[in-house]
């Protein structure tokens, strides 16, 4: 395969769609698969056929607002429609080369036009099945132009001058990283994807998985060409069965183009990649117990150093990064790291794709520049809190996050501005809370999930998040005291320095950050035995009459 | 030149020591008697990392570091019983004790187990944290060894040992989080497991969760001979 090669094979995909007069994209993204996309595509295809007229139809990955699916977008007309059900097929067909049809059509400029996609600019667009599509969209370009333009420390160099921070959450510089893992020694090496997107309420990952995998495995070869890697894995939960299947598809696609396997490219490069399943442990996202995990060994986490770009996947150099780092890579390679660092703020460059769930109307993915304020995210591409409520605060990181007041909004999304405020960055997920979410129960919420995921290896975490949670439930039941505020606040403290992973480290965020800014919610439950929000169940206190106590 | 000789001079509470290059700052206090508290680790096992009681504070980073993994280097400033660092040991403690039974009046290693030795040197005099007061089992059916879950704390020095020394592996741990126990085989009965009885892993058990039959017995001599003797007596008045 060379990049002549490729121009060919997306020229002929450009002739092949030219034939049809019009293309009906499908999103066949798990989220609009649950309301019926299947079928919907059925009823599609038949009704297309049964019309006469020229019509491509096509399944594409997740178009981004979830909540409206299924979606269906007509080109070229650019028409969107939410809701779709199988019974509109047929109006849908017979409105084709006519006016739109009204009752589906759906305004979201807001969302779409605040939004930039790096990441998710071919979700929505192609067949995450069909590799030819992949290319059609400068799909490989990077890869190849990577093996036979550039030397591996030029990728390297690129990747470092872009400015680009490893997504799944930890912020570590993508560039240095690689840079280490090539100045590591030894003929061996692996590269590693993460896609053990545990977070509740994240699914930026998985999007990407199913709607763009070819992305994700260009991503790796490249990574693996500038490391000097040969071997590589993808981590991805069992419970991602479509993004398991869509990968599996994708790496033989690969392989049979030749763009995996043994010198790729007529390059002496070979690089190959494997699925690993996770078996569904929250903490098998950290990167040590995620190497465990790929050993066959439990996933536990391990102490740092080593860190796994000296010994990591059999104790072998490892190049670890999640999906959505390696989802930036190819158009990075393509246009260059100052157009990567152009976006986005001074520290935080690039985009952030981010899962928009909970009280919010638009609940779905979208990608926006590192830096813009929270509130542009809820209140424009989110379309803010449905139903008259007013919002109460936004939780980034997932379990591991914190939650943000109504007084920040105006906080730019970045690594350090969310760490300064008691948040982090974490993989994406974003969820919101209105007036009817108590805090106390939302803390007591996440807690729970970290004592349930905690691995029982270390005991702060083991214990602490088991006692946390204890104590935040005598509080939510109105049985809390102002010293079991003290002590939760004290233990939160020694959980935070003491645990030995980022799950325990970050697990009591949800509860500090609500102590900080709803304290009053914890004096309301605790004082006066009463949830302000009305969600906590607080039996009223027994009257005791004054005979009783004579 | 001291570096190419593999020796390196570090501060560890504010005592100028010179080490050997690759030990463990653990090593290096322990050799030069300086003490710091560990559960987990054990001389002879590969180290976890997991009890987080030997964690020291490195000048010029705001991040503790287990004492038992972590390297010593050229001019490192080691802090090793800091207010902070004994707060942290209190706490951690304290989430041991309260985590499952500990009732070290009744306990076969009263007098005689780590924990109840470091919550001493810690000055632990009482436990804020609720109990948790966990239903666990006593595993009694190995014919010299019992395993009584309620003293677990989940140091998984007897795993090591019987992967790492005896090389038998009948330990693990299974379950998540707060639910971990510490199992033989698939979870088996210890006597009915594949277990060699060589005893390594009750050797190494910091607490009472791990004992030997006999040695119970030997406490507790009893004389039930006296009942006849006494019956014959009282018969004879």
């Amino acid at each position: 395969m060379t990049i002549e090669e490729l121009e060919q094979i997306a020229k002929s995909v450009c002739q092949e769609n030219d034939k049809y007069d019009f293309e009906v994209n499908v999103c066949m993204d798990l989220a609009c698969m649950s309301q019926g996309a299947d079928r919907l595509r059925e009823a599609l295809e038949k009704a297309a056929g049964a019309s006469g007229k020229n019509v491509l139809v096509r399944r594409t990955g997740c178009m981004g607002p979830c909540s409206s699916g299924p979606l269906v977008r007509v080109d070229p007309e650019e028409n969107l429609y939410h809701h779709v059900k199988a019974d509109n097929a047929e109006a849908i067909v017979a409105s084709l080369g006519g006016a739109p049809v009204p009752e589906l059509q759906c305004d979201l400029n807001d969302h779409f036009d605040r939004q930039v996609r790096v990441v998710l600019e071919n979700a929505g667009h192609i067949d995450p099945e069909k590799i030819d599509d992949y290319i059609s969209r400068d799909g490989y370009k990077a890869l190849l132009t990577a093996l036979t333009e550039m030397t591996p420390n030029g990728v390297i160099h690129r990747i470092t001058e872009s400015g680009l921070r490893g997504r799944g959450g930890g912020g570590y510089p993508t560039g240095l990283k690689w840079g280490t893992v090539a100045k590591a020694g030894g003929e061996l090496k692996y590269v590693v994807c993460n896609g053990d997107e545990g977070d509740p309420g994240a699914f930026m990952d998985r999007s990407v998985m199913e709607g763009d995998p070819h992305r994700v495995i260009e991503g790796m070869a490249i990574a693996a060409y500038a490391v000097g890697a040969s071997k590589g894995f993808i981590y991805v939960r069992a419970e991602y069965p479509v993004a398991v299947s869509r990968l599996t598809t994708a790496i033989r696609e690969a392989r049979r183009r030749g763009l995996l396997g043994n010198g790729i490219c007529n390059t002496p490069f070979s690089f190959d990649v494997e699925i690993r399943l996770g078996a569904g442990a929250f903490v098998c996202g950290e990167e040590t117990a995620l190497l465990a995990s790929i050993e066959g060994r439990r996933g536990t986490p391990r102490t740092r150093p080593p860190y796994p770009a000296v010994s990591g996947l059999f104790g072998k150099p490892t190049l670890l990064n999640n999906v959505e780092t390696y989802a930036n890579i190819a158009p990075i390679v393509r246009n260059g790291g100052k157009w990567f660092a152009n976006m986005g703020s001074e520290r935080s460059k690039g985009t952030k794709v981010f899962a928009l769930t909970g009280k919010i109307t638009n609940t779905g993915l979208v990608e926006v520049p590192m830096g813009i304020k929270l509130r542009e995210i809820i209140e424009v591409i989110g379309g803010g809190v449905p139903g008259g409520h007013t919002f109460k605060a936004v939780q980034t990181g997932g379990p591991s996050g914190g939650c943000i007041p109504a007084e920040m909004l105006d906080l730019g999304v970045s690594y350090d501005a969310l760490m300064a405020v008691g948040s982090i960055m974490g993989s994406g997920g974003m969820i919101v809370m209105d007036d009817t979410s108590c805090m106390v129960n939302v803390a007591k919420f996440f807690v729970e999930f970290c004592k349930t995921e905690s691995c029982g290896k270390c005991i702060p975490c083991r214990a602490g998040t088991a006692q946390m949670h204890t104590l935040l439930t005598r509080i939510c039941e109105g049985k809390g005291t102002m010293e079991d505020l003290d002590l939760l606040i004290s233990l939160c403290e020694t959980i935070k320095e003491t645990s030995l992973c980022g799950l325990g480290m970050t697990a009591p965020n949800p509860v500090l950050s609500t102590i900080k800014y709803f304290h009053n919610e914890y004096i309301e439950h605790i004082v006066h035995k009463r949830c302000p929000a009305g969600v906590c169940n607080i039996e009223a206190p027994v009257a005791v009459s004054a005979e009783v106590l004579a | 030149m001291s570096e190419s000789m593999g020796v390196k001079t570090l501060i560890i509470d504010g005592q100028e020591l010179s080490a050997r290059a690759g030990q463990t700052i653990l090593e290096v206090a322990r050799e030069n008697e300086i003490n710091i508290p560990t559960l987990c680790h054990m001389e002879g096992l590969s180290n976890v990392g997991a009890c987080r009681l030997c964690l020291v504070e490195i000048k010029g980073s705001n991040k503790l570091l287990p004492a038992c993994v972590a390297n010593i280097h050229e001019g490192m400033e080691v802090v090793t019983n800091s207010e902070r660092l004994k707060k942290h040991r209190r706490v951690i403690l304290e989430l041991l004790f309260a985590e499952r039974n500990h009732i070290c009046a009744v306990c076969v290693s009263n007098g005689h187990c780590e924990l109840q030795a470091l919550a001493q040197e810690l000055g632990l005099t009482h436990i804020n944290l609720p109990y948790r007061n966990p239903a666990l089992t006593v595993d009694a059916s190995h014919e010299r060894f019992t395993a009584d879950h309620n003293r677990c704390i989940l140091c998984s020095r007897c795993v090591r040992v019987c992967a790492e020394i005896e090389g038998a592996h009948i330990w693990d741990v299974m379950g998540r989080g707060i639910d971990s126990i510490v199992i033989t085989d698939l979870h088996e009965d210890w006597g009915s497991s594949a277990c060699t009885r060589c005893g390594k892993c009750v050797q190494c058990c910091p607490t009472g969760a791990l004992f030997d039959k006999s040695k119970i017995g030997s406490d507790h001599p009893k004389y039930p001979d006296f009942l006849p003797y006494l019956n014959l007596m009282r018969e004879a008045q």
